[in-house]
């Protein structure tokens, strides 16, 4: 059995020497599958804090995800058009760089992860997971209907967004970007869960009582988690739209929300390194099953009943051999 | 705006609200008796259209097809419950929410490779074809009062199924404590069985009933399993009550807020402007509505626990 510790260097190590392989074997596509594999693991990283440390099932996290494409895209679209944005009496000009946006999807998806959670943390257990859900599809109707930035169409961008000192249309410069952005938010993490709020929130997720007891807000601690929880995943959705120059709706909708729970689950839940292992596991079958069937999705689903049936540590679990902490 | 457009609309809230009732019904009974949330409920609906379309394109029989819908919908829910969800009454809601879905990718993706990717249809019969004027001259389809009509069968039928029945006691008792009943020498894992072919069984008839009035296809399931969780959540989770007053409230919201919101912006905006944003706001009026009744009553206007 390998300790996790080993595990948590090594894994970070492979996702990074992928697409220096692919580079020099001159392969941009494997690049750009490992950059997906990265933004997802991002996002699936920015979940696990509130599903892993909180024990907040949010099947509703598409909505930040979807917020920072959208802050991306709206950005975007009115720097290339050269209009201005205007929001009530406020006049702003659109903007293709990297770090303005990226404060944007974060500040935006935090501010809805505030509200949203605010009211659906009122709940738990299956009512939280059902609302979680419910916003996801306010907003994924909201964007079908807001014809102002494309509806159900989305919007194009035709240049991806410039990071300062770089060329972001180079494929490994902009997955350099994305993996470091990662490994900044893996540290953030690792710092959470060893910090005096991660281990109060571990508490409030295994006996919220006691939590309360020794004078502290189990309510409160939760909706710190959810809102940085948010704003991590939307920052993965700003990235994410910008290796697809595109934003649609689609990126609101439940099944990725869905998909983003599976990728931690495939990895191990509460595992620091759950949402990278899952990611790319995700990204290879789904390339890998995606050549050989059409309907890829059938094993998907088959190996996902497998892993909640027989494996319930996910990856990392079966790798460490001990059991995750229990959600 | 006259009143005829107005009993119009409201005529079709409430169809469409009966409708959401029949998928509301089985998810609140089975989340109520289990304690299992069932994501593949959607799943169950599909089945029930697809096989509602396969019978009646190879008989012609309307009848046939929702008979086929009921029985293909609930042997599924059978099968599924005996083979998967059975392992997953103690489980964590996080593992019940993934295996659920895994059931939804095995479902959908399965139903394409049979089925194809094209939409089936499925027509309404002659004999239900047609408008019909009701007192005060409004002229409204036939086959969708008749939906109407089902809808309020059923929800009467399960009253009466669960409050004047000796199943219906078991259920009831299954709801309070499972281990008293399953002590009293109730079969326990057939009563469930039992539930979950019921709900899904509802489920698959109201995937033919509406499949008949929309496209058969795959995906059909899901946008209609989320309102039902809305409706569920403003009703109180195992209420069948409270299914059928947030069915008929999410229905009627969703319907006239689609039609009259726009309406109402036009009274102080311009008409583009006001179309846009009355029907931005109507697409999410349900989901504002689920919040004002959770801030007001967190477990739902009927639900006893949280």
């Amino acid at each position: 059995m390998i300790g996790e510790r080993w595990i948590n260097l090594a894994v970070p190590l492979a996702l990074l020497a992928v697409p220096l392989y692919a580079l020099m074997a001159d392969e941009p596509f494997t690049i750009t599958l490992a950059t997906r594999a990265t933004i997802l693991a991002l996002a699936a990283v920015g979940l696990n804090i509130a599903l892993g440390i909180g024990g907040l099932v949010s099947l509703g996290h598409a909505v930040f995800f979807g917020l920072g494409g959208y802050a991306m895209g709206i950005l975007a679209f009115h720097a290339q058009n050269y209009s201005p944005l205007e929001i009530g009496p406020l006049t702003f000009a659109g903007t293709k760089s990297m770090p303005v946006i990226w404060l944007v999807a974060v500040i935006v998806s935090a501010m809805a992860a505030l509200l949203i959670g605010a009211l659906s943390l009122r709940t738990s257990g299956v009512y939280f997971i059902m609302i979680t859900l419910a916003f996801g599809q306010m907003f994924y109707y909201f964007a079908i209907s807001w014809s102002a930035y494309g509806g159900e169409d989305g919007l194009s961008i035709y240049v991806r967004n410039g990071f300062p000192g770089l060329n972001t249309l180079v494929p490994i410069q902009f997955f350099a970007v994305c993996f470091v952005v990662l490994c900044l938010a893996l540290a953030l993490n690792a710092m959470l869960r060893a910090s005096p709020f991660g281990l109060a929130l571990n508490a409030a997720r295994q006996v919220p009582q006691r939590v309360e007891t020794v004078g502290l807000n189990p309510m409160r601690l939760k909706l710190m988690a959810f809102v940085i929880s948010g704003a991590i995943t939307g920052l993965a959705g700003a990235l994410f739209a910008d290796l697809n120059r595109f934003v649609s709706p689609s990126m609101f909708s439940w099944q990725l929300s869905g998909e983003l729970i599976i990728l931690i689950v495939i990895g191990g839940v509460g595992r620091l390194m759950g949402p990278v292992v899952g990611a790319c596991l995700f990204v290879a079958l789904e390339h890998w099953l995606g050549g050989l069937t059409d309907f890829w999705h059938v094993w998907l689903g088959v190996v996902l009943l497998g892993i909640v049936l027989f494996a319930r540590g996910g990856v990392v679990g079966l790798l460490t051999g001990k059991a995750g902490p229990h959600v | 705006m006259s009143l005829v457009l107005i009993a119009e609309q409201v005529l079709n809230g409430l169809q469409f609200g009966v409708m959401l009732f029949l998928m509301a019904a089985g998810l609140t009974l089975i989340f109520g008796v289990m304690g299992l949330i069932n994501l593949a409920h959607g799943s169950l609906y599909m089945v029930g259209a697809f096989a509602a379309a396969a019978v009646a394109g190879a008989t012609g029989s309307f009848l046939l097809a929702l008979v086929a819908a009921l029985a293909a919908a609930a042997l599924a829910g059978a099968i599924v419950e005996m083979v998967v969800i059975r392992r997953l009454y103690a489980a964590p809601h996080l593992d019940q929410v993934l295996a659920t879905f895994a059931l939804i990718l095995i479902f959908s993706e399965g139903t394409r490779w049979v089925f194809g990717s094209f939409p089936l249809y499925l027509d309404i019969p002659d004999w239900l074809s047609g408008p019909v004027t009701l007192p005060g001259g409004i002229a409204y389809p036939l086959y969708r009062l008749a939906l109407i009509g089902v809808g309020l069968a059923v929800a009467a039928g399960l009253w009466w199924l669960t409050a004047r029945t000796r199943l219906g006691i078991q259920i009831r008792a299954g709801e309070n404590d499972r281990e008293m009943v399953a002590a009293l020498g109730v079969d326990i894992s057939r009563l469930y069985t039992l539930v979950f072919a019921l709900g899904a069984g509802l489920a698959g008839l109201a995937g033919a009933l509406v499949g008949a009035i929309q496209s058969v296809q795959v995906g059909m399931g899901e946008p209609v399993l989320i309102l039902a969780f809305v409706v569920i959540v403003i009703g109180g989770i195992g209420s069948i009550k409270g299914a059928f007053i947030g069915a008929l409230l999410v229905g009627l919201t969703d319907t006239l807020g689609g039609i009259f919101l726009p309406e109402l912006f036009k009274l102080f905006m311009e008409p583009g402007a006001a179309t846009q944003t009355g029907s931005a706001l109507a697409s999410m009026a349900i989901y504002i509505l689920m919040s004002l009744v959770l801030v007001w009553r967190p477990s739902g206007l009927f639900g006893a626990r949280a």
